[in-house]
């Protein structure tokens, strides 16, 4: 065999198969990416506008200058709290759904997965707004609507309220992309093996505490990557915000992400100019809490769970 | 015994239908409301928002509108431009790295795939900066082209790691047989292979399209001249400048939810094609 690889030629068509792909994507992907990294060090001057090395100071002034550490901390949390309400909510109903779908014989549910699917083909200007529309006072729908149901008074301009607006984006984000992990729970209760739930059924484990003793415990590597996919996807919205609140996340900032704020940060907006450096600074630290996530995940949770073979 | 699990059983099933109803109902609700408002007048909209058009509301001046003032069928060419071209990079060479990281052992062969993996982690948003500066440097900005790379870079990771676990799938006979027969590593992979995995390939083109095609980051960064504007974009200026015109903004909408509804279509198809 080892003599056998020396006499070998080179494989040129290896190399031809991976080229394309890896050049592409290294070009576009990896080395921008380390360009950001090293662009985070560097700043211009406001005087003499000459960029050079600054080391640390973009961080610096990120983590402890008021002017920017405040709007970051506070899109952060925001970013948490964003991510938290597709969690509790997004998931759990997306699993519900996609149990209620496994059912044995239920007809009609090839329409019910396509409607619940259908917003998360929606584009984001769309689907930013269409609720716009329904939540704007001058149209008056959902206020029309709490009403017939009997909350008239609980009607709220709900985008426009500071108190109200960042749980109303989360949870129009959730209308959104509650079809995904509709879709990938719904593949996974599938696949479980008959066998396997027909011994269930021997054993008297059925209905409800069938699901969570047996079938819940089976998919629990699905529901992690969905976890994880919603962590990724969540601390990099932007699209959503930006169209039904504009990059400036009002009101009074209370919808802004760290996607917005790397917007503002590298474009400008009426009160600062766009400064690039800065951008690649927010970037940077955006890439480290996604990687810490990401490296939680697979160290420590993926680890946990035990894969069954089926 | 028999009867009262059967008659449970039907309660459940009854529940399941009202639950999964009420859920589809609210996804759908937002939906019908705009694609039935567009087609009304202007009184008609604040006045009965849930009514269905009468031959007295029914007003097509919104329609009129959009495709009078905005350069919708440009976007629209521009979208489907930089979204075809992205598709057939995408699937291109993520199946020609998937096919040779699946079927050849060759030294750094798992690195190759973890370094690839990693940009199905971290979003290429990140790399924003890079991005601009180095399509200023090669004079893309403002193209399509620009766009397309950004996109093709964006899709391969996930494309070629789904893509090897099928091409690693395929029989190790057919391909030997094929070898024997003389078929070049080339024609192995085209002739034989690709057809093979092509429910796969259907798979990886709906995944990818749809973030494609509704992006709105890169467009705005890369490519925000009227020439190049994508359909996502135009339409999110269009309803910038058309605030008040609700006729407008809502014929707007009901086109993008219209065209979407052919796209999920047209994607069965061609999974069913497969």
């Amino acid at each position: 065999m080892v003599s056998e690889r020396k006499k070998k030629p080179f494989r040129w068509h290896v190399l031809v198969f991976l080229a394309p792909a890896v050049i592409v994507y290294t070009m576009i992907m990896i080395l921008p990416l380390a360009e950001t990294l090293r662009f985070s060090f560097f700043q211009r001057d406001t005087t003499t506008q000459v960029v050079s090395f600054v080391g640390f100071e973009n961080y610096i002034k990120l983590f402890f200058d008021p002017y920017w550490v405040e709007p970051f901390l506070n899109s952060l949390w925001n970013n948490c709290y964003f991510f938290m309400i597709h969690m509790l909510v997004q998931n759990p109903i997306g699993i519900l759904i996609a149990a209620l779908l496994s059912m044995v014989h239920l007809p009609g549910k090839k329409l019910y997965r396509t409607a619940i699917f259908m917003p998360t083909l929606l584009s984001f200007v769309v689907v930013g707004f269409v609720w716009k529309l329904m939540l704007s006072p001058l149209w008056g729908v959902s206020k029309g609507l709490m009403k017939s149901v009997g909350l008239g008074s609980w009607y709220l301009p709900f985008l426009g309220k500071e108190e109200t607006a960042l749980t109303t984006l989360s949870l129009i984000s959730v209308w959104q992309f509650i079809g995904i992990p509709m879709m990938l729970i719904y593949a996974a209760l599938l696949s479980i093996p008959d066998e396997v739930i027909e011994a269930a059924e021997c054993d008297g484990v059925t209905g409800i505490s069938q699901f969570f003793k047996i079938k819940l415990v089976l998919i629990l590597p699905t529901i992690g990557i969905i976890s994880i996919l919603t962590f990724v996807g969540n601390f990099n919205a932007f699209d959503l915000i930006y169209t039904t609140q504009g990059p400036l996340a009002g009101p009074n900032f209370s919808t802004d992400l760290l996607g917005t704020i790397l917007y503002r940060t590298f474009y400008g907006q009426q009160l600062q100019p766009g400064d690039p450096n800065m951008g690649a600074a927010i970037a940077t630290v955006m890439f480290f809490i996604i990687l810490t996530g990401v490296a939680i995940y697979l160290f420590f949770i993926q680890r946990k769970l035990t894969r069954y073979e089926m | 015994m028999a009867i009262s699990r059967a008659r449970r059983n039907r309660m459940a099933e009854l529940g399941a239908h009202i639950i999964l109803l009420a859920f589809a109902v609210i996804a759908l609700f937002p939906v019908l409301l705009i694609l039935i408002n567009s087609l009304k007048t202007k009184k008609a909209i604040f006045r009965q928002p849930l009514e269905f058009p009468t031959s007295e509301t029914l007003d097509l001046v919104g329609y009129t509108t959009v495709l009078q003032q905005g350069n919708f069928p440009l976007y629209f060419w521009n979208s489907l431009f930089v979204t075809g071209a992205s598709l057939f990079f995408i699937l291109l060479f993520g199946a020609m790295a998937a096919f040779a990281l699946s079927e050849y052992k060759f030294r750094g062969n798992r690195l190759l795939g973890l370094y690839m993996a990693l940009g199905i982690m971290i979003p290429i948003r990140l790399g924003t900066v890079g991005i601009l500066r180095l399509m200023v440097t090669t004079d893309l900005v403002n193209t399509h082209w620009a766009l397309i790379l950004v996109y093709t870079a964006q899709g391969l990771p996930l494309a070629i790691f789904i893509l090897s676990e099928f091409m690693s799938t395929v029989s190790s006979d057919l391909k030997s047989a094929g070898r024997i027969d003389g078929l070049s590593e080339y024609s192995i992979f085209f002739r034989l292979v690709l057809p093979l995995v092509r429910p796969a390939m259907a798979t990886v083109a709906v995944f990818s399209m749809i973030p494609v095609w509704n992006d709105l980051w890169f467009p705005l960064i890369l490519a925000p001249a009227e020439h190049t504007k994508t359909l996502t974009l135009g339409a999110q200026v269009f309803v910038g400048q058309f605030t008040n015109n609700w006729n407008a903004i809502l014929a707007a909408m009901a086109l993008a939810i219209i065209r979407c509804l052919f796209f999920t279509r047209s994607s069965r198809a061609s999974s069913f094609g497969a």
